[in-house]
């Protein structure tokens, strides 16, 4: 079987140095995305532990999956779990979750935790859409938009070329970014088209760190392009996989002229929507608990 | 909220933006829509849920032309049946 470059590292972590059982009140969040299923487990609001893994065929088994795997180790059963809220693509596909909340809300709301209140412009670079967020100091949304129409600014269009170079996922920004001269971009949108219009290239006898930085190039162009109808305020930050893939990122801060704030240490990029939803599972737990 | 649904591509820029705040909840714009572009939804504002108009999901990346029938006239009857004026259209085909 040939190599799976494609496949991006999943994995799980808890944060160091804390005690779930002495927790007041804790929740979770499930993002079931179209590639990716991410559970984030809060105490207090607080980060406590999180897992990120592939959503499989069945929206139901992957959160059920990612679940586990978040309280794998930790000694934490489901049942210590006050609340849960689903979002993402397959938000209504959570069996254990007591609500649906859309991935925008999420998304905004995460971001504010993990960045703090000084973020207005929300960027997530899913799986199989992107969305653009304006958000309040509360990371409350004021707009979005999303776009779903097609896999090219997405990252499972990555993932078709990162097949199809045979480089690994992880490497793709840096490679791009070893080229001494930046090419055009691809001029397909489409990532079928992109493909073959890659295959083509590679046939002229371009190096693959030039193909590469051609579709990294035309995937930051079209993302600037929806980012044109919800314009970017600073402090503006990007979620999402496509957030690790610094070829995109720098290409994109470019040509908007706003660089996003750094990546956060102690949170991956594409946990922002399951801690938004963990938050918002607090806030409806209290709500709901409070005599009318 | 302002919600823009729809997209841009090559062939030009068409949404249709609906603000959350505005909306009443009282559903006109979906009786008055010929093609079945709008419908109803439950949407959690401020913890609470609220009803408010939006894009089906059917129609979001064809809006160009499922909106297209009550085009060219600058109001669609959704806009005109929106008395809090929280339906906008952009509508920006390229010129060839």
């Amino acid at each position: 079987m040939s190599k799976e470059y494609w496949r991006w590292p999943e994995y799980r972590r808890t944060v160091p140095g804390k005690d779930w059982t002495k927790a007041g009140v804790i929740t979770a969040g499930v993002d079931i995305g179209s590639v990716s299923s991410k559970v984030a487990i809060m105490t207090d609001g607080e980060l406590y532990a999180y897992s990120i893994m592939r959503t499989g065929s069945s929206s139901p088994d992957s959160a059920q999956k990612a679940m586990n795997w978040a309280l794998e180790g930790t000694g934490m059963k489901l049942d210590n779990i006050r609340y849960v809220v689903g979002t993402g693509y397959g938000r209504v596909n959570v069996p254990f979750a007591n609500r649906a909340i859309t991935e925008i809300a999420c998304h905004a709301r995460g971001a504010n935790y993990m960045w703090g209140p000084s973020v207005r412009t929300v960027l997530d670079m899913g799986g199989q859409d992107c969305k653009a967020i304006h958000c309040d100091d509360k990371g409350k949304v004021t707009a979005f938009l999303m776009n779903d129409k097609c896999a090219a600014g997405t990252g499972r269009g990555m993932e078709v070329f990162a097949d199809l170079l045979s480089v690994p996922i992880q490497d793709v920004g840096s490679m791009s970014l070893s080229v001494e001269k930046e090419p055009e971009p691809v001029s397909s949108t489409c990532v079928v088209f992109a493909k073959s219009e890659a295959v083509g290239l590679l046939r002229k006898g371009w190096p693959r760190e030039m193909v590469l930085a051609a579709f990294c190039s035309a995937m930051a162009h079209r993302i600037s392009e929806l980012l044109e109808k919800v314009k970017v305020e600073k402090d503006f930050v990007i979620t999402g996989g496509i957030a690790k893939n610094i070829g995109v990122v720098s290409r994109l801060e470019n040509i908007i002229g706003i660089k996003a704030l750094p990546r956060k240490e102690e949170f991956d990029p594409m946990i922002a929507g399951s801690i938004g939803a963990a938050l918002f599972a607090k806030a409806l737990y209290e709500k709901e608990a409070k005599p009318a | 909220m302002i919600v823009h649904y729809g997209y841009r591509d090559g062939s030009g820029e068409y949404f249709i933006s609906v603000d959350t705040d505005k909306c009443n909840s009282c559903g006109k714009c979906v009786e008055v829509c010929p093609q079945h572009v709008l419908e109803m939804i439950t949407m959690l504002i401020d913890l609470e849920d609220k009803l408010v108009a939006a894009v089906t999901e059917e129609h979001r990346k064809k809006i160009k032309y499922s909106c297209a029938p009550c085009k060219p006239e600058k109001k669609p009857p959704c806009v005109i049946a929106c008395q809090q004026e929280a339906l906008v259209h952009t509508w920006k085909p390229v010129k060839p």
